[in-house]
């Protein structure tokens, strides 16, 4: 026990750990800079949609009269109006808002255990962190709905100019509109949903070691605060991919 | 463990917790995200919608950043070196977003 504890006391030197840039500990810096760095992969990601939906023809027709086609870029409220066990009923966006909400909602959990973790409250860490992973958990369930949807299309498909029908949607092939529209969909999602589900592994991680006590041992519960960085650029991202894939 | 008792805070002197803050930054996200929806309904889609959707993201942005992951209580400079290189993450995408206008132009205007 002891030499865990020498190895967890803090360095004071200045060059030996314990001079902190930007008022900031090292941990949390280099998490913020982690996250910029990720910041502009998922910018590169919402650039190339911009760019790909603006060399594709708009639609311009009326809403009402919308057929899928290659020809033009999809309307997402029309692409994305399904809802579980409620089969052929036309509700837009409605899945997507229930997604956004569970997100947001656990990313006020993961700041409230945040917040129990400067009180020193290890119970309430363990409960809000609890929280957090079913949120997280649920999301990527959700999230995993709409890709089997997605991937499995609708009951009327695309007509094509021949006569047969596309259903569904793959990396070559997308009854929706250009293929261009599902892979970026594949892409964007597929990257922000395997961001959720490391966070849901950091955040089983963490959630073991406050039980464990680790962390109360340490003194402080600056890897929830780590941990609580990185779950809540995964919300700012999916806030993000909301408004540029299913909104405009 | 049981060597560490010592460095245990005392039982009893767990505070209270302040979660005020909190809670309010949760309803106006909630709130911004509600309006979002209502315009999608409500309003056609065009440049003004979009305008009011990408207005109202950043807000959301904000809340999120400044006060989940507590950036509005650090450092000016820790501030500075977030927000400087998204401002020109920003700056790329409106200048590809118009080239891809001018790619759509010149290929329907030009070669048909």
């Amino acid at each position: 026990m002891s030499t865990s504890t020498t190895l967890e006391a803090p360095k004071k030197g200045t060059w030996d750990g314990g001079n902190e840039p930007l008022k900031a500990s090292y941990g949390k810096l280099m998490m913020w800079f982690f996250l910029l760095s990720d910041a502009f992969t998922f910018g590169a990601f919402l650039i190339v949609y911009g760019l790909s939906r603006h060399k594709h023809l708009p639609y311009t027709g009326e809403p009402e009269a919308f057929t899928f086609s290659t020809e033009y870029w999809p309307i997402p409220e029309k692409v994305f109006n399904a809802f579980p066990g409620l089969h052929g009923m036309d509700l837009p966006l409605a899945f997507v808002a229930l997604m956004t909400m569970i997100l947001i909602l656990s990313s006020v959990t993961m700041v409230l255990a945040v917040e129990a973790g400067h009180r020193m409250d290890k119970n309430d860490v363990q409960k809000w962190l609890l929280w957090t992973i079913l949120f997280g958990a649920t999301f990527l369930g959700c999230q995993a709905w709409e890709w089997a949807h997605f991937i499995s299309g609708t009951d009327e498909g695309m007509l094509l100019a021949d006569g047969t029908r596309v259903f569904g949607a793959n990396l070559t092939i997308n009854q929706y509109g250009p293929p261009l529209f599902a892979d970026l969909f594949f892409f964007i999602t597929g990257f922000h949903g395997t961001h959720v589900f490391s966070g849901v592994v950091l955040l089983i991680m963490i959630f073991i070691n406050t039980v464990n006590g680790v962390y109360h041992n340490r003194g402080h519960y600056e890897m929830v605060e780590k941990v609580g960085l990185y779950w809540h650029f995964v919300d700012l991202v999916w806030v993000f991919v909301f408004t540029f894939f299913y909104l405009i | 463990m049981a060597t560490h008792h010592d460095h245990d805070l005392p039982v009893g002197e767990i505070p209270k917790p302040q979660t005020k803050a909190i809670w309010k930054t949760f309803i106006i996200l909630v709130v911004v995200t509600a309006i979002e929806f209502a315009f999608a309904f409500a309003m056609d889609a065009g440049t003004a919608r979009n305008a009011i959707f990408i207005i109202l993201t950043i807000v959301k942005a904000f809340y999120i950043v400044a006060e989940f992951m507590h950036l509005k209580h650090e450092t000016k400079a820790l501030i500075w070196c977030i927000i400087l290189p998204m401002a020109l993450v920003a700056w790329l995408m409106v200048a590809l977003i118009s080239e891809g206008s001018y790619y759509f132009e010149s290929i329907t205007n030009y070669f048909n």
